[in-house]
């Protein structure tokens, strides 16, 4: 079988015909597989969604208990069977309740791997290498340039900003679903005790992750209406980046603007977020990593979904790895 | 190497001034002898350190990556040392990030010994013993290209916050001392006196004007000022003392060995400031020349007696900060101007005259002089209180410029292009044409690219039209529509226009930018190619 027969691109997204699903589809489809809660792989309106337990519950909370007519669970590891074809859900370090889906049929076996890592997060499953035949990979972070470092030593220039800036309000700015949580995580196991304030569109998903079992600590809204801006003076106050930009951000006493992003790696991409304090932390590959992922699983062919796909084919074509593009839309190649 | 680079960091991305001087007063105070001594010089501008060449650069990273791979990595950041530092190693994990780094001082000292064919060992071992963030500073460093919106006066005024002295005081002694500054470190943390000076013929910083705007001048009255034209040749100032003399930039940077013609002819003592140029001066009946003349003879270390016979330099004098020993700065311009005037009376005829000055009675009639200058040299009028002191820095008030307006014309977005980083998702580079006849008709003739002058609103509007309105793609570039009735007209602002073989068109542009964007216009109200040759030939006229 060719592995093309088995699952391609169409607008709606990847096809899978024997079985008839979509997986992470950009449009209402009848059968959706998720891989993951991030709102342009998780959209509401499908038919029937097959997903982890986690991405349920997440899509549940940003779109309301109907976000699809009928959901079903998928256990890690456990081998469902979608009209004759056989579908695996496998972590993928991405964010709470991300997955992999291993797609089998006669011999011919296909990963979407969506959105994933291998750097340490405690804050999710780790990635698990799967053998395939065809490895579908992202390449948001596909260029030689991008190499995250040590979340570790990132979150320690926070704290080094906080003794020089002791007065302003440190605001770090991170996606609402997992960078929130895994930054607030950090600073905790960075010995940070104080209360962290958060914006109001990261209360649910904080505290649904506390649900989980990842402690966070004392987190407190930071939208007071009546506070005063010194209240705030010397705090961290995690948000996602876009209120940075807006009134709200005007309460604290001389804002810092941080941002926990692979993007912070380039200069110039921080600069033209108005961004004072860099925090490189991604929760995708970086290009080494994206590189040694391909290396360990060693599949026949690579397909490359959403990101900067042209470096990520050129690098397999000099290691003599058959790699496409798959030029699919929709997806966010800029989010993390 | 780390602490500086991790200024360098944090400087780039601080947009206030007070957040900077925290910074660099932090850095100041952390950072032992004598690595912030280099670190103020690389600073303030005046770090000597063996340079590189973008080649090399590339050739190294070569050694180890595919090319393709490099060319995509540096579209997207845009910027060679950046990109470098962050694909070192061919993608290689970081193994340096905990190993111990070179210091600054180290790779100061390193560099700076090496010969000529050391150098491509020593960078590629730097490199690799450095960090990300340290390979960018050193990168930086070495092809001198450190913007990070820091002046020298802000390095000294953190200086001052951190000791409590007077910036003046550490601005004076500023060009007397070298680095690393020891000597300066250890009389601002109070642990020796104050620095004697070596050279007692220093730089004082220069006063600079603001460009005249909307409304400034009908505040002001013409009676109190006087007008001078603004040639266009270099700022500098002379500096003559007991037998040393100096010629500075503006930035205070020593250019006496350039110009040996010129501080030769020194027979005063005191400081001038004036400009450089080349050519005849008044007293000699000969023409000066232009800007492009000079720039054969700018950035280098040494001369030439050919160069000296053929691009002879002189200094067109504008004001008077010492005369002999005695500052005469708190005098007013006219005042000042007396004595320099006679001092240019004594000096040799054919290196030095004074700046005439401009009369007028109302800001029409200057209006009227500064677009029609009288010398193609001059490139418009500055205006000076008649009473002002010589305050360095550019106050708002006393002095102001008022340059001719650049030329403008009307022209049709017919190429755009992705931008490079922090452009590189939009297409920010524009191709534009004017209209001309051919055989087969009345066509658009491409003229110039321009990648700025728009706003970043202004830009989101070019980028949604390119989008919109693709009619062809060649690699990068889209081809957009552009017919009489349909199109982008942009009004682009240049500097020059010179006749080019280069281009098709036969024009060239200098300097063009997008300075406003004609949704109001229709691509048949573009200008026309024969509008463009009548400015050169205008302009010919003129020399």
């Amino acid at each position: 079988m060719k592995p093309e027969a088995l699952l391609h691109p169409t607008p709606a997204g990847l096809f899978c015909p024997i079985g008839n699903f979509h997986v992470d589809p950009v449009r209402p489809v009848e059968r959706a597989l998720i891989t993951h809660g991030h709102s342009d792989h998780a959209r509401s309106g499908h038919g029937h969604v097959l997903a982890t337990r986690q991405t349920l519950d997440i899509m549940a909370i940003r779109y309301g208990e109907d976000f699809a007519g009928s959901e079903q669970v998928a256990a890690w590891g456990e081998e469902i069977v979608v009209n004759g074809v056989k579908v695996m859900f496998r972590p993928a370090g991405h964010v709470l309740g991300s997955a992999q889906i291993l797609i089998e049929k006669d011999g011919m076996r296909i990963v979407v791997s969506g959105d994933y890592k291998r750097g340490i997060d405690p804050t999710c499953d780790p990635f698990e290498p799967i053998a395939c035949d065809v490895f579908i990979t992202e390449a948001t972070f596909g260029l030689p340039v991008f190499h995250h470092p040590d979340p570790k030593v990132e979150m320690e220039k926070l704290f080094t900003s906080l003794k020089q800036f002791p007065e302003r309000s440190h605001l770090v700015g991170a996606y609402a679903l997992g960078k929130a949580q895994r930054v607030i995580r950090l600073i905790r196991d960075n010995g940070y005790s104080d209360p962290i304030y958060i914006h109001g569109a990261l209360a649910r998903l904080c505290d649904y992750y506390q649900g989980q079992g990842i402690e966070l600590g004392d987190i407190r809204p930071a939208t007071i209406e009546k506070s005063k801006p010194t209240e705030f003076a010397g705090a961290i106050v995690v948000g996602p980046p876009s209120a940075f930009q807006d009134r709200w951000a005007r309460r604290f006493n001389e804002p810092l603007i941080a941002f926990a992003s692979g993007w912070m790696m380039v200069r110039q991409r921080a600069k033209q977020g108005g961004v004072e304090l860099p925090l490189v932390v991604s929760d995708h590959c970086d290009w080494p990593e994206l590189l040694s992922t391909i290396t360990e699983i060693a599949p026949q062919q690579v397909w490359v979904t959403h990101g900067r796909e042209e470096a990520l084919v050129r690098w397999c074509e000099l290691q003599g790895i058959p790699a496409r593009p798959l030029h699919l839309v929709g997806y966010e190649d800029e989010g993390d | 190497m780390k602490p500086f680079a991790t200024l360098l960091d944090r400087l780039v991305l601080t947009p206030s001034r007070n957040g900077k001087l925290t910074l660099l007063v932090d850095y100041f105070r952390t950072t032992p002898d004598p690595d912030r001594g280099y670190g103020l010089a690389a600073l303030a501008g005046v770090l000597d350190l063996k340079s590189v060449k973008p080649a090399m650069l590339r050739e190294l990273v070569m050694e180890r990556m595919d090319e393709v791979l490099f060319r995509y990595s540096y579209d997207y950041v845009g910027d060679l040392a950046e990109t470098i530092s962050l694909v070192w190693d061919g993608g290689a994990k970081d193994v340096a990030d905990h190993a111990p780094q070179p210091r600054l001082s180290e790779v100061v000292k390193r560099m700076n010994s090496l010969g000529r064919t050391e150098v491509r060992g020593a960078v590629r071992d730097l490199l690799d013993r450095l960090d990300t963030s340290g390979r960018f500073a050193f990168l930086k460093l070495a092809t001198g290209s450190l913007r990070i919106g820091v002046s020298a006066r802000l390095a000294k005024q953190a200086l001052a916050d951190m000791s409590g002295k007077d910036i003046i005081e550490i601005e004076t002694l500023w060009h007397g001392l070298t680095p690393p500054y020891e000597s300066l470190f250890a009389w601002l943390e109070g642990r020796a006196d104050k620095p004697v000076l070596a050279t007692p013929a220093i730089f004082h910083s220069v006063m600079l004007a603001n460009p005249v705007e909307d409304g400034d001048l009908e505040k002001l009255d013409p009676a109190d000022y006087a007008a001078e034209w603004k040639w266009d040749g270099i700022r500098v100032q002379m500096s003559s003392h007991g037998g040393t003399k100096k010629l500075y930039s503006r930035s205070g940077d020593d250019i006496t060995g350039a110009f040996p013609d010129v501080v030769e002819a020194i027979n005063f003592d005191g400081v001038i400031d004036g400009e450089l140029l080349v050519g005849g001066t008044k007293r000699t009946n000969a023409p000066t020349r232009t800007f492009s003349d000079l720039q054969q003879r700018l950035n280098r270390k040494t001369v030439t007696g050919k160069m000296m016979d053929d691009y002879p330099a002189f200094v067109r004098a504008y004001d008077l900060l010492f005369q002999g020993e005695v500052d005469i700065r708190a005098d007013g311009f006219l005042t000042r101007r007396d004595r320099l005037s006679e001092v240019i009376d004594r000096a040799p005829h054919d290196r030095f005259d004074l700046s005439d000055l401009v009369p007028f009675t109302d800001w029409m009639e200057l209006d009227r002089l500064r677009i029609d200058p009288p010398d193609p040299v001059i490139e418009g009028v500055m205006i000076k209180r008649k009473d002002s002191p010589y305050q360095a820095g550019r106050l708002k008030g006393p002095w102001f410029k008022w340059k001719r307006d650049p030329y403008n014309i009307d022209a049709v977005m017919l190429y755009a292009q992705r931008g490079h980083g922090k452009r590189s998702s939009y297409y920010s580079d524009f191709t534009f044409g004017v209209w001309t006849t051919t055989e087969e008709g009345e066509q658009l003739v491409p003229v110039g690219k321009a990648y700025f002058g728009f706003t970043d609103a202004e830009l989101e509007v070019l980028d949604k039209f390119v989008r919109d309105n693709t009619i062809d793609r060649f690699g990068p570039v889209r081809a957009v529509k552009a017919t009489p009735d349909f199109g982008f007209v942009l009004e682009v602002a240049f500097e020059g226009i010179a006749r080019s073989t280069r281009h098709k068109s036969g024009v060239a542009m200098r300097f063009p930018r997008i300075s406003r964007l004609r949704q109001d216009k229709l691509p048949r109200d573009a200008d026309r190619l024969e509008t463009l040759v009548a400015m050169i030939e205008t302009r010919e006229a003129k020399t």
